[in-house]
């Protein structure tokens, strides 16, 4: 479990550790007592460590290797759900997942990033970077639910869209703009959801919804901060100033008036309690369905509108 | 047919232009590395003569050549960029933004004018690569999304040159959604059944090709331009290999299927007019 660490959770693995020791071992009043005394320090230190989290903390919590992936949600909160492949033009693309499902009596569409937790798996999902065929993918289900009149729950988690040569070769840029530009149009009801990374515009392809939520510890960035770093500090390894400068975690999205709403995660981050984080989000799909009812197709449409209008500071002079 | 008034008069493409390239009588084509004798250069519409690479040009120099008799009004010129994270990298972004204003660049990475083209009432903004690399932030979106806003409104089509290296970083998420806004107000424009050209111009990268350079009812390109999503240096690290010869240039993208046709500068206004004129709503 440690090797997945990251060094500011130390601290806690090494409580955690404890813990387990004396819960292996056979119970008397003495290690009852001792157990209580060690959550109660183990859950002051999380609130600790994780209130005073700097930006690039949160970066890597983000990309945790235990944080929960779009999988992981959609086998907690959906049932029957069906996976749909392939965007009929080219190929099926392992970094995105989309299908049906049903969600507390209600059948949506579920498209998101997808990332692979070992080795092998992280190769086979190409790190959640999708290629051109995983946008037309989404964008194809996205329109089997249009047809078909059933919400879209997106879900946001990927450093970025793939950058190589059979990417440009097909279209990367022309399979993300043309997603921004349907998603605008498409009437049914879609919540996006940024679990992880919020990766520049190969999150943003799954991202033009009616209501924008990330999980607490998610980022969403309009470049990586290590990128950012090598091209405005001339130095990569500058990212912790860049994460800061970037403005890329929730609170400072929700000030600017970029995100709808933040769900708080479970003490000490999502991957250290997945099946509560993931009825959190359960609580916050429930709440925004309801919502959603109500609603007609064009106002949805013309509210979608407003809200990506609003979006930017400028000036205006004279 | 509002926006469609033909005038019978032949198109005149200015030839008279000042040009932006350094000082000194000799330019080094960054294509073919020839040394080009600058006068030469300028006669042939800042391209080169003799790999035909295309100079990158300012705004106001295609405006002359585009609208008919160089006449055309500025649009929007009210919106400029405020620095609302308090960027600052190695220099300050708010230090940046003055000193391109103090000069002359108070158009920010994008200007918008209006006026005739082949008799057409147009709309074309152009993206100054002299401005941060023609980055996009919440200025340049905001001046596009209304220049759109307006063409819809006037049922005018409405033409963009892009020339730029993508989102704006100083400005973070915020220009980021600039490319859902301004994707969003063009989905509203194609529904309207409003003509929108798009014409990519050297380099057009990042966030602006994945967003409205891309999302022309016509998408062209002059010849020899760098577009892409990825840029080739960040290609390069990733994938640890020589890029093809040719990788993302306009004829690279013409012949993969993302672009319509590859025009050069001297045909660009009578291309355009055609364009336009094959776009224009059919009357009774
Ligand atoms: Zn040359």
């Amino acid at each position: 479990m440690s090797r997945n660490a990251q060094a500011f959770e130390e601290p806690i693995l090494e409580v955690q550790a404890a813990l387990e020791g004396l819960k292996a071992q056979p119970e008397n009043p003495r290690t009852t007592k001792e157990i209580q005394k060690l959550e109660q320090k183990l859950a002051k230190l999380q609130r600790d460590i994780y209130a005073n989290l700097t930006d690039w903390q949160r970066c890597l919590v983000a990309r945790h290797p235990n944080r929960p992936y779009t999988r992981d949600y959609v086998e907690q909160l959906f049932v029957d759900f069906e996976e749909l492949h392939g965007d009929r033009r080219f190929a099926d693309d392992p970094a995105i997942m989309a299908g049906f499902a049903r969600f507390r009596g209600q059948t949506v569409a579920i498209i998101g990033h997808q990332k692979g937790r070992d080795m092998k798996a992280k190769l086979y999902r190409n790190f959640g970077m999708p290629r051109p065929e995983g946008y037309r993918k989404a964008m194809r289900i996205m329109q089997l639910a249009e047809k078909f009149r059933r919400p879209i729950i997106c879900m946001i988690d990927t450093p970025g869209a793939y950058p190589g040569i059979d990417a440009e070769e097909r279209g990367q840029a022309e399979a993300i703009a043309y997603n921004l530009w349907a998603m605008a149009r498409l009437k049914v009801p879609i919540a996006v959801i940024v679990i992880g990374e919020g990766g520049s515009g190969g999150a943003l392809a799954l991202g033009v919804g009616d209501h924008i939520a990330m999980l607490e510890n998610s980022v969403y960035s309009v470049i990586s901060p290590e990128g950012c770093a090598s091209i405005l500090w001339k130095d990569a390894s500058q990212m912790e100033q860049a994460a800061e400068a970037l403005h890329l975690t929730s609170r400072k999205l929700l000030k600017l008036g970029l995100i709808d709403s933040i769900i708080e995660e479970p003490l000490g981050g999502a991957h250290q309690d997945p099946v509560e984080m993931a009825k959190r989000v359960g609580d916050h799909i429930a709440a925004w369905l309801q919502d959603s009812f109500g609603v007609s197709d064009s106002e949805r449409v013309a509210l979608r509108y407003q809200k990506f209008r609003a979006m930017g500071i400028y000036s205006e002079v004279g | 047919m509002t926006w469609f008034i033909k005038k019978s008069e032949p198109i005149k493409v200015q030839k008279e232009k000042t040009v932006i390239v350094p000082e000194g009588m000799w330019q080094k084509c960054p294509s073919c590395r020839e040394i080009i004798y600058r006068k030469e250069l300028v006669r042939n519409d800042n391209v080169c003569p003799k790999c035909d690479y295309h100079f990158r040009i300012d705004p106001k120099e295609r405006y002359d050549s585009l609208f008919d008799d160089s006449r055309y009004t500025y649009l929007h010129t009210s919106v400029r960029s405020t620095d609302p994270l308090t960027f600052k990298g190695l220099k300050k972004y708010r230090d940046q933004v003055k000193s391109l204003e103090k000069r002359g660049l108070e158009h920010d990475a994008v200007h918008v004018a209006r006026g005739a083209v082949g008799g057409i009432d147009t709309i074309i903004a152009v993206m100054d690569f002299n401005y941060l690399g023609g980055s996009m932030g919440s200025a340049v979106g905001e001046k596009i999304t209304r220049a759109i806003e307006t063409g819809l409104e006037d049922r005018v089509p409405v033409i963009i040159f892009s020339c730029s290296g993508g989102a704006r970083m100083m400005e973070g998420a915020l220009s980021l959604m600039q490319m859902a806004k301004i994707s969003a107000a063009l989905a509203r424009l194609s529904d309207a059944g409003v003509p929108f050209i798009s014409v990519l111009t050297d380099p057009t990268t990042g966030g602006v090709t994945a967003s409205y350079a891309m999302l022309g009812d016509i998408n062209i390109a002059e010849p020899k331009a760098l577009i892409g999503f990825a840029g080739p240096r960040v290609i390069q690290q990733t994938i640890k290999q020589e890029l093809p010869e040719g990788f993302q240039r306009s004829e690279f993208l013409l012949q993969h299927g993302m672009l319509d046709a590859i025009v050069s500068r001297s045909e660009m206004k009578q291309k355009l007019v055609r364009y336009l004129t094959f776009l224009a709503p059919v009357t009774d």
